[in-house]
């Protein structure tokens, strides 16, 4: 079971005409509306932009909503804005769900707005179905420490050690031969500059 | 060399080997052998005067075998540290009946033949791997006669040849009678861009890739020859001069100006002349369409450049992948190009790729930076989408640990599992293999899945295509089918997941169960994959999700595999199209009979192609256009598989009597 009663927000992005051009986005919203556990659909012309966010916010603690999943673009392209404004509204970020309903259908079904709109129903309702029962979740923290091993002391090594030093790093530099300088001590003169490699 | 040698915040380990890494990003256990020099490093002052009493004489490597050293020795004058060894495989000893004269001769008395390796074990943050490159070894391209004709030299031996610091101290002369070559000869890509694919298995005659560095070295080495002797004939033959980078098409420019000949063509043929050690090359100079024959005093190899073999270590110590030409590979190729697949471990310099000096300086500083920043964050946050271990459902038995790409699960036998969340990448693939439902991917849980196959498959099952299609190449290749615009038919639905090896045959078979007509289980190429190679799981549970659909009289083909890497919308647009095809060929009865066939059986997890311990003669079968043809399979081949004909991945082997029975 869902850990708690979920009451989900759906927010429809008609991304300018990239999504509403061939999706019935307005057909859209209803049919989200209509979703078990779905409290409320709201459709924006782009819900990236600041008055988008600022909807979903508002929304968010006008509805008390616990899950929130944007029909928009690929979660590879918005994912961490949505997180990022979701946690702003209280909510832990990782109750937010995306359906990719531009990449992976307006921009692909262009001739066919029909099958491209029930398609898209079909998108939402499966992120909707996934948004029931995702949970919050931690992101674990984890100490650094402060010290960096470079293995290969060629001019890369090298270089890598001598910058990182420089920003008052501790360094190890490993190298396998009794002398660091790798292939490039080897060469006489380097190009485009014809100077020397040591 | 020098800085870094005296910088108070490096300490330099020569001479010395990683054997060791554990841990994970930010916190690293690392064990490194520092080899016993015999010298003791803080004591020498390179005085230098032990070599000469050495009575060992060996080829000084670091001149090319050119000229010698002795077996205690200092690989050269500005070695850093600038410290003596001794080779103590060569030394005679420190027995004063057998030598012990370089003791002697030791003023400072610093040669201790007593000393052992010592292993030191260092706490650090994050790696960087600079493992660097090697040059090709020319044997096998033999028709250049680099083993027949002394005049004939690489690249590496010429640049030890016209150095200041070289065995001739900057005379340039050709090996067999120390006289000054007046006609000269280069020979690019030898090594590189020799092989066609698929034309030597074994890659025993060089590689298909080019080396990036050997065009603007001849060009360099050509201008070195015209400053020092103004006389010299200089011819160089290739494939095409690669001349893109800033200042070089000026420096060609230059070198042709200077008169070097640029011949397009390489020799097919070099025949040496005993008597005087002159070379005849024979060359099609593409250009004309003519035969040509050249004669040269000296020729030099510009070699390739081939990973280094001490890479291959490291990588297996660290987890990292590599690319099919051997090289390292990035976390992606254009956005996180020093970045290695896993966390906290950064690339650079000739370990990623081939590369000159400036490119090799411009991505360790990158790396440099890419390091601070972690090692600038007083904490790390890892994303909340690792394996869970429920102690409860957990039957011991190992599996988890055993798939798992970054050996982020602990086991031992008789023991629950465990996973180090910060070094688990997330890419479930654990959770697929483990059959007692005892992991939990946080953020992409079975759950989750199956909600979403429930809420595509509970309308009109019969119009979709289930795939389910990893987050960084399939689904991104999906992504970039949408930019493009490619238009395809409608009825894919997708389900994401980190990685295809996280897709539980159980999900299928559910699937199937629930109706869909066709499934599809998309992931990276092989050389892509973001976890290792955690997709070479997912074809072995296909291959067993396969054979069990066979056995119950499902057709095969419903299930497609196939990857798509995230630059190939076209791909991912064709699949669709070629998918949409077989989903109209599926009945309702055909469904229908589907899920009374699957009812109660027994997902399937294995099939007898893995369990294979040797060579087999089989069919391999195109799951898409049913194309076949015979093979030797090799479960130890870790290639991809692919039809030549439609180019899909999806290929099944069949073995011999699986064939007869099909038919």
């Amino acid at each position: 079971m869902p850990i708690d009663d979920p009451r989900i927000g759906v927010f429809v992005c008609d991304c300018g005409t990239n999504i509403a051009g061939s999706v019935d986005t307005d057909a859209l919203r209803a049919y989200a509306e209509a979703l078990p556990d779905v409290v409320v659909a709201v459709r924006n012309r782009y819900t990236c932009a600041d008055p988008g966010q600022q909807e979903i916010r508002r929304v968010v603690a006008e509805q008390k909503l616990n899950r929130v999943v944007v029909a928009s673009c690929s979660p590879r392209l918005h994912e961490p804005t949505f997180r990022d404004c979701v946690a702003q509204a209280g909510l832990n970020k990782y109750l937010f769900e995306m359906a990719n309903i531009r990449e992976h259908c307006s921009w692909v079904h262009i001739q066919d707005p029909s099958a491209a709109t029930k398609k898209a129903q079909d998108i939402v309702k499966a992120a909707v179905a996934r948004a029931r029962w995702l949970y919050p979740q931690e992101e674990e923290q984890l100490p650094v420490t402060d010290a960096t091993l470079i293995i290969g002391g060629g001019v890369a090594g090298i270089q890598a050690a001598l910058d990182l030093a420089d920003a008052g790093h501790q360094v190890y530099l490993v190298e396998q031969e009794p002398s660091i300088g790798g292939i490039m001590a080897q060469l006489d003169k380097t190009y485009p500059t014809m100077d020397c490699s040591i | 060399m020098m800085d870094s040698g005296r910088h108070p915040n490096i300490e330099l380990m020569a001479h010395s080997e990683v054997e060791d890494v554990s841990g994970y990003v930010g916190n690293f256990q690392v064990r490194v052998r520092k080899k016993a020099r015999y010298v003791v490093e803080g004591e020498c002052t390179a005085c230098g005067d032990c070599a000469p009493v050495c009575p060992i004489v060996r080829p000084d490597e670091f001149q090319m075998g050119l000229s010698t050293r002795r077996a205690i020795y200092i690989p050269f004058p500005q070695a850093v540290p600038s410290a003596y060894l001794i080779n103590m495989e060569e030394c005679l000893g420190d027995n004063p009946i057998a030598c012990g004269k370089c003791l002697e001769a030791c003023d400072k008395k610093c040669i201790d033949f007593d000393m052992r390796d010592e292993i030191v074990e260092l706490q650090v943050g994050v790696i960087i791997v600079a493992t660097g490159m090697e040059v090709y070894d020319p044997t096998p391209l033999d028709e250049y006669g680099y083993t027949s004709h002394e005049n004939v030299i690489s690249t590496l031996e010429f640049e030890r040849l016209i150095s200041a610091g070289g065995p001739t101290e900057g005379h340039f002369v050709r090996p067999s009678d120390v006289t000054r070559p007046k006609r000269i000869g280069f020979v690019q890509c030898v090594g590189s861009r020799t092989a066609l694919s698929g034309s030597n298995p074994d890659g025993s005659k060089g590689n298909p890739y080019c080396s990036n560095i050997c065009c603007m070295n001849t060009v360099k080495d050509s201008l070195l020859l015209k400053d020092h002797y103004p006389g010299t004939d200089i011819t160089v033959f290739y494939i095409d001069i690669r001349a893109f980078g800033k200042g070089f098409e000026d420096l060609f420019m230059r070198s042709k100006a200077e008169g070097v000949k640029y011949i397009r063509g390489l020799p097919g043929e070099v025949v040496g002349d005993p008597e005087t050690g002159n070379l005849t090359a024979y060359v099609e100079n593409t250009t004309t369409g003519r035969l040509e024959t050249h004669e040269f005093d000296l020729l030099v190899l510009s070699l390739g450049a081939i990973p280094r073999k001490e890479t291959g270590l490291v990588r297996q110590l660290l987890s990292l992948s590599r690319t099919s030409d051997g090289f390292l590979m990035e976390a992606h190729p254009k956005l996180r190009p020093v970045d290695s697949p896993t966390r906290g471990v950064y690339i650079a310099g000739c370990a990623e790729s081939p590369k000159d000096v400036k490119d090799s300086v411009t991505q360790a500083s990158a790396a440099a930076a890419r390091a601070g920043i972690l090692l600038n964050s007083p904490r790390i946050t890892v994303e909340a989408i690792t394996a869970v271990v429920d102690p409860d459902l957990c039957k011991k038995c190992g599996l988890c640990a055993k798939v798992c790409p970054f050996s982020a699960i602990t086991w031992q036998k008789g023991e629950v599992a465990h996973v180090i969340s910060a070094a688990c990448a997330g890419c479930g693939t654990c959770a697929a293999e483990c059959t007692f439902d005892a992991i939990t991917m946080r953020h992409f849980t079975d759950q989750q899945i199956y909600a979403q196959i429930d809420a595509v498959l509970e309308q009109d099952s019969l119009e979709k295509i289930l795939c389910f299609a990893c987050n960084w190449c399939s689904y991104a290749g999906a992504d970039t089918a949408g930019t493009s615009r490619l238009q395809y038919p409608p009825n894919a639905r997708l389900i994401r997941t980190m990685c295809s090896g996280r897709v539980k045959p159980d999900f299928v078979w559910y699937s199937l169960q629930k109706g869909a007509p066709v499934v599809l289980v998309s992931g990276c190429h092989y050389a892509d994959c973001h976890y290792i190679d955690a997709n070479r799981n997912t074809v072995r549970r296909v291959d067993a999700l396969w054979q069990g659909l066979e056995k119950h009289g499902v057709r095969p083909e419903r299930l497609q595999l196939d990857w798509c890497s995230a630059a190939e919308g076209q791909k991912w647009a064709k699949i669709m199209r070629e998918l949409e095809e077989m989903r109209a060929a599926v009945t309702v009865q055909e469904a229908e009979e589907t899920k009374e066939a699957l009812k109660g059986k027994k997902v399937p997890v294995s099939s007898k192609v893995w369990r294979l311990k040797e060579p087999t003669p089989a069919t391999m079968r195109c799951m898409r256009c049913t194309h076949q043809w015979a093979t030797t399979f090799d479960l130890a081949v870790d290639e991809e598989r692919m039809c030549p004909v439609c180019r899909n991945n999806g290929v099944r082997v069949l073995l011999d009597g699986w064939e007869s029975q099909r038919r």
